[in-house]
């Protein structure tokens, strides 16, 4: 046992340089080596430690916290985070009417839970997935709406900020993935009617802009309709940035189940498995574990094209604080602003990143 | 189950393929192969790597589509009607070169799948097949691990013992050992050799020429898609007809 440990060890220092080396030797090696190297090592820490204290100085030391007073901001030399502050309901909330915003905060938590308790394996059956989802929809419903229970109404058009962001985001995911599916499969299929329709729908809508597809679903889409159907402008656009999001997304999805070997199918078929068996059992989960950093990517992407609702005039968070920062008090500050709203963008975008890379360690120690 | 039904004669040949003959575009895979097993009979297939052996035996469970001749797998004729390869299918346990194992499920669950999703038992009862079979390879041991965590030996056993909780009367295996480390191969073929014991049908395509002479009832000889030989072990081995099936001896035999 000693012997063995030990020749582990020696093993592991002859193959890890950095184990048995000073601070001084680590710098002299990868920072000083060479003349051109101290020069480099100099230059970048010169910008760097600038950089720093820039952003110390501007935006901690100098910076304006709070004040409901814009020329306290405008006298000072520092960022003025008082805008914030001063104007986050708007910026969060959009257009939604000022008085009913807690209906909005309630609407967020609600969300946020179900997400989270979603995106944990061990909550992962549908005996509880699909009743938790569907009261959340409801109560989001209830809430975002309103119209009974007391609760005032209020239109789509007047929806907003982050949850706004929010509702689109999860439609498009929702509605996205199960169709980039379809499509992923339908390109592969035995049916050339299937190969068609997919091949046709896929290559169409990717190369087309998403500002094109989110016109037609606003502007053109209601034409083709029978007189007196409507269908609401956030539903359409959600399907809009849904669909083009599908079509990146299949193309993903056929790489991953390109990447299935010929045995499987072979295996499935010998045990009399059916098309949809052998999918759903065999390749699917298979292919979707193997494109999964692909797939976290466009949901990202997904994410932030959610701004696009505003040409239908709906203000997500984005919009809406380019909308609040017309104001002639505060408009001075608008890079606040939208550092705020970057911040916001990469919480969640950042949140979604950590936890695919955490799913990815469930996949490869064999726990999902 | 059906054997009741069958109008078949008791020594009727449970396969049966007349005159098969297979292309991939101008290149011709099966030269009009004949080939007749009866219920609990051993075929061994050899011949040169692209012989079609492989070919010939993906043919019976329909992998592989047939162009012209018959194939009958109980009475039942394998043509494009699905519910014919399907009955056919559900009768057939395929064993193959690269186990072809689910690796996403454990090996558990990939004995259990086949027996919940087409024959809709129950999964208790699965499991219990499951283990039952898993014993039988000799991993009850192995049965929560992933088909990655265990040796080359292990999986072929376990992708022996998923094809056998199908329950079928026929079993074909493509080469179960040429994947396999030396050491690992007797561990399979010992395997086999108790299914064959259990009076099970099967068609082997191997170049373990001890398995054939001791299990098989008929050896097979393929070279360029034609069955250029077909005789009992010791015949075979003992005085070849062809001298292809001569020259093909020596090769292997050397080794
Ligand atoms: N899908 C295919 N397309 C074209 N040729 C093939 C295909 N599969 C096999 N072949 C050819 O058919 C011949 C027989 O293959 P196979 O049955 O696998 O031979 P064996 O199993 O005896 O080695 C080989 O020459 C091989 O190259
Ligand atoms: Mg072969």
């Amino acid at each position: 046992m000693t012997t063995a440990s030990s020749q582990t060890r020696l093993v592991t220092a002859a193959y890890d340089p950095l184990a048995r080396m000073s601070a001084a030797d680590w710098l002299k090696r990868n920072l000083f080596s060479s003349v051109w190297q101290t020069l480099l090592t100099l230059v970048t820490a010169a910008v760097l430690l600038r950089f720093f204290w820039f952003v110390l100085d501007w935006g901690v030391i100098n910076a304006v916290w709070v004040t409901s007073d814009p020329d306290v901001c405008r006298a000072a030399t520092g960022a003025c985070w008082a805008v914030i502050v001063e104007k986050h309901r708007p910026m969060l909330f959009g257009l939604y009417p000022y008085d009913e915003h807690w209906r909005l905060v309630l609407m967020m938590v609600i969300y946020l839970v179900t997400v989270v308790v979603s995106l944990m394996p061990r909550n992962w059956n549908l005996r509880f997935l699909v009743p938790l989802w569907l009261v959340a929809a409801v109560s989001i419903g209830v809430l975002m709406f309103g119209g009974v229970l007391g609760l005032r109404y209020v239109p789509t058009s007047e929806w907003g900020g982050l949850p706004l962001t929010m509702l689109l985001f999860t439609g498009t995911v929702l509605f996205g993935m199960p169709v980039a599916v379809l499509l992923a499969l339908g390109r592969r299929a035995p049916l050339p009617v299937a190969r068609g329709v997919s091949v046709v729908f896929i290559e169409a809508l990717r190369g087309v802009p998403l500002i094109t597809i989110l016109f037609v679903a606003v502007n053109v889409f209601p034409l083709f309709l029978p007189a007196g159907v409507q269908v609401d402008k956030l539903l359409r656009i959600t399907i809009g940035i849904a669909i083009f999001f599908a079509c990146y997304q299949a193309e993903v999805i056929r790489g991953g189940l390109q990447a299935i070997p010929r045995g499987q199918y072979e295996a499935a078929a010998s045990l009399s498995l059916t098309y949809w068996q052998t999918t759903s059992r065999i390749i699917l989960p298979q292919a979707l574990r193997i494109c999964l950093p692909a797939i976290t990517n466009h949901i990202i992407a997904a994410m932030k094209n959610t701004s696009f609702v505003i040409i239908i005039g709906l203000f997500d968070i984005l919009t809406a604080t380019t909308a609040v920062m017309q104001d002639p008090l505060w408009r001075k500050f608008y890079v606040e602003a939208y550092l705020f709203v970057a911040a916001v963008y990469l919480f969640f975008g950042y949140a979604l990143s950590l936890y695919a890379r955490k799913v990815e360690k469930w996949i490869a120690s064999g726990r999902i | 189950m059906s054997q009741s039904t069958s109008t078949q004669a008791a020594d009727a040949p449970i396969i049966s393929l007349h005159n098969v003959s297979k292309w991939y575009g101008q290149f011709q895979v099966l030269c009009a192969v004949d080939l007749d097993v009866r219920k609990g009979e051993r075929v061994v297939v050899c011949g040169p790597s692209g012989s079609g052996k492989s070919t010939l035996i993906r043919c019976i469970n329909r992998l592989e589509v047939h162009q012209e001749g018959r194939i009958f797998v109980k009475g039942l004729e394998m043509t494009d009607n699905v519910k014919n390869i399907d009955a056919i299918r559900r009768n057939i346990g395929m064993v193959f070169q690269n186990f072809n194992l689910f690796p996403h499920l454990t090996v558990l669950e990939n004995l259990t799948l086949g027996p919940m999703l087409t024959r809709h038992m129950k999964k208790a009862d699965a499991e219990d097949l499951a283990m039952h079979f898993l014993r039988k390879v000799r991993i009850p041991e192995q049965a929560r691990k992933y088909p990655l965590q265990l040796s080359g030996g292990q999986q072929q056993r376990v992708a022996i013992a998923r094809s056998l909780c199908m329950e079928p009367e026929i079993m074909l295996f493509d080469e179960p050992t040429s994947a396999l480390d030396p050491e690992m191969i007797k561990e399979v073929l010992d395997t086999m050799i108790e299914l064959a014991e259990s009076g099970m049908t099967m068609i082997v395509v191997t170049h373990e020429m001890g398995f054939a002479r001791t299990v098989a009832d008929n050896v097979v000889f393929m070279a360029d898609g034609r069955m250029v030989e077909s005789a009992p072990p010791e015949e075979f081995f003992g005085n070849p007809r062809e001298e292809r099936t001569r020259t093909f001896l020596d090769q292997i035999l050397k080794h």
